[in-house]
């Protein structure tokens, strides 16, 4: 999606969590960008290194985890070199987060109007009442019914679908350029998975926001992502257009993750799924060549070595020995 | 030939406080399901979260007795049964596999505690047996006297899964056996299920939310909504034609891996009913598109679909008499 305004840039991160057993490397040297409309999803399964990824751009590490980059930018201003006092200033404001846990990422003790305003308030400084008409605007805009009156509500007296919807409208108070979702649907029912998702992609389309989309489910990439970044071991092994990463996969990770999950009318019903054998490795200490090669079944001595990256950057690229990938 | 586990007409209720200064008011969990299966089936159930799923496991377990109702195994009802016998037939997996495990007992003493219990055998047989089957689900006996702590989610998935067969049972109830887990490992843990399966001739429950692992695992498909079975039918008449508005919009709102196809629309509308209130007539008529007038007045029973016998549905669509007016 080239000639859109570039809303971030990210090359080169990397976290490293200190351990009492060393240097714990979450995320290693992912690039990634994100265009104005464009929806990026990072996948990958646990423990791959996709949360830290997002909390390291919007700089919520924990204290014991060091964020390093040779670029990090949001519409151009530096957010390594930042202030504090300046980046509270774009956080929540021009870039904003939808977490996993709706049940607890909402303060319990204050109603879902007093943190709905609550950022708008600081960051545009306006009055309490402009603040609450666009708090009722946006509970229109996610769909939630009688909103003047859900105002006065807590969380606890809402559902979960309810509850990230609020979690949403409250992200798109301030008009943010940069939506994180990470696994926003997760611990939704599926029927209201599908519903959380539809609104989020509606709403990217309809405001032109950057999106950056974090998720173990293909089947949720696969409907929603214009970009993908499949993440193993804290590595962007895979990047590409949806269409790309799924009818023409590279990276023997990325075949096995697709050739995993059972597809209603695609995998015989009872038949065998495939499966990647062993586990993922340990992200502590000294790391060389490729991760997933004690998994993979493609391995050559050469995997012990830097591993190239193949492909066009930018459009559909794999850090593979495999010069052409490995095809399905 | 008598069914291996079936269920009559099974309730329970829970009284649940409303509030200070409230009358107790009462909760259908499970609302007079029935259920048959035979040797060897493997039947899937799926639905929301409380639709009372993971109730109906319990009661099918003799863990929480049934308000009304029996569940009967070989032809014996289970509340008169004793505890051990029950317990040799009928044996559960659960969703958690991180909190279902005792923490400070070895691998190999969890698995042998059920033989313990019956008083199979000497010790040393005991765990000569407990490391057979750590060995069948392909847990390899060095980690025997490793405590679940140092064990990954799917392996201690397969530690809970030996237990359930150490004492070779016909009835294993899986509930959600694999929401817990990564999509890599929840292949390699269908695979096992399938494969043991075959080999102890097992008859599984299998409760999931995942249409497309229901799909893949079971032979019958039951739809829980509210405390009711609203269809059931054997698994690929259930996904080539739904019958009931809510198993249409269940199947809707899988998200398969393919490009291009957007996020569906069910229509289904924001709220999940409140199951202390639920709503007259049909419980799903607040949410169905195409409700009619006899939908909120009067609950359609579960009936056998007079061009497949093999379906039974809930729904007034239908009925003889509106299959009539629709035809006349």
């Amino acid at each position: 999606m080239t000639g859109q305004k570039l809303v971030l840039d990210v090359q080169g991160l990397n976290v490293d969590i200190k351990t009492p057993k060393g240097i714990l490397h979450a995320v290693r040297n992912v690039s990634f960008q994100v265009h104005r409309g464009e929806t990026l999803c990072l996948v990958g399964e646990s423990g791959c290194g996709k949360s830290m990824t997002s909390l390291a751009i919007m700089g919520l590490l924990p204290k014991a985890a060091q964020r390093t980059t040779t670029r990090l930018s949001l519409l151009g201003d530096d957010l390594d070199k930042m202030s504090a006092k300046h980046l509270n200033n774009l956080r929540g404001n021009k870039m904003a987060m939808v977490f996993q846990e709706p049940m607890t990422a909402l303060n319990p003790a204050y109603t879902i109007g007093e943190q709905l305003i609550e950022h708008y308030c600081h960051h545009k400084e306006v009055s309490a009442e402009v603040a609450r008409n666009r708090a009722v605007e946006l509970l229109d805009m996610v769909g939630i019914a009688s909103a003047r009156q859900r105002l006065g509500q807590y969380p606890h007296q809402l559902s979960g679908g309810l509850r990230q919807r609020i979690m949403i409208a409250i992200a798109l108070m301030c008009e943010p350029e940069l939506l994180i979702a990470d696994e926003p649907s997760t611990a939704l029912d599926v029927t209201i998975q599908a519903q959380i998702l539809r609104l989020l992609s509606d709403l990217q389309k309809e405001l032109g926001l950057a999106m950056v989309l974090i998720t173990h489910d293909l089947g949720v990439v696969a409907r929603i992502a214009d970009r993908v970044g499949v993440m193993y071991a804290g590595e962007v092994v895979e990047s590409g257009t949806a269409e790309q990463i799924f009818s023409n996969p590279r990276h023997p990770y990325t075949n096995g993750l697709i050739g995993c999950i059972p597809i209603p009318g695609r995998t015989p019903a009872g038949g065998q799924l495939g499966t990647i054998a062993g586990v993922v490795p340990s992200l502590i200490g000294d790391l060389r060549g490729c991760a997933f090669r004690d998994r993979c079944s493609y391995a050559q001595p050469s995997c012990e070595m830097t591993i190239p990256i193949y492909g066009v950057p930018e459009e559909h690229s794999w850090r593979c020995i495999h010069e052409h990938g490995v095809g399905q | 030939m008598t069914a291996l586990i079936q269920a009559h007409d099974l309730t329970r209720s829970f009284a649940v406080n409303a509030g200070m200064f409230k009358p107790r008011q009462t909760l259908h969990a499970v609302n007079g399901v029935s259920l048959k299966l035979e040797r060897g089936d493997v039947l899937g159930i799926v639905g929301e979260s409380g639709c009372g799923k993971s109730t109906l496991a319990r009661m099918l377990l003799g863990l929480t007795p049934a308000s009304s109702g029996l569940v009967e195994v070989d032809g014996k009802d289970i509340a008169k049964l004793d505890r051990r016998e029950l317990t040799r037939r009928v044996q559960p997996v659960f969703q958690d596999p991180y909190s279902s495990l005792n923490p400070r007992k070895s691998i190999v003493s969890i698995v042998s505690f059920p033989l313990e219990v019956h008083g199979i055998g000497t010790g040393s047989e005991r765990r000569a047996k407990a490391l057979e089957m750590l060995e069948r689900v392909g847990l390899p006996a060095r980690y025997a006297d490793n405590s679940p702590g140092q064990l990954s989610g799917g392996q201690r998935q397969r530690v809970a899964i030996a237990r359930a067969l150490v004492m070779r049972p016909e009835i294993v109830i899986c509930d959600e056996p694999t929401s817990a887990l990564d999509v890599s490992v929840q292949a390699q843990i269908l695979n096992l299920l399938m494969e043991l399966r075959q080999e102890f001739d097992l008859t599984y429950v299998f409760i999931s939310h995942n249409l497309a692992v229901v799909q893949h695992i079971a032979t019958q498909v039951a739809v829980m909504y509210l405390g009711r079975v609203v269809e059931s039918a054997p698994t690929q008449t259930l996904f080539n034609h739904p019958r009931h508005p809510y198993t249409q919009a269940l199947l809707a709102s899988v998200l398969t891996p393919e490009t291009g196809l957007g996020i569906p629309d069910m229509g289904l509308g924001l709220s999940f009913p409140d199951p202390l209130n639920p709503p007259t007539g049909c419980p799903f008529h607040p949410r169905c598109k195409q409700r009619m007038d006899s939908c909120e007045t009067e609950r359609p029973p579960l009936t056998v679909l007079p061009i497949d016998p093999s379906v039974q549905v809930a729904c007034h669509l239908y009925s003889p008499n509106h299959q009539e007016s629709t035809l006349s």
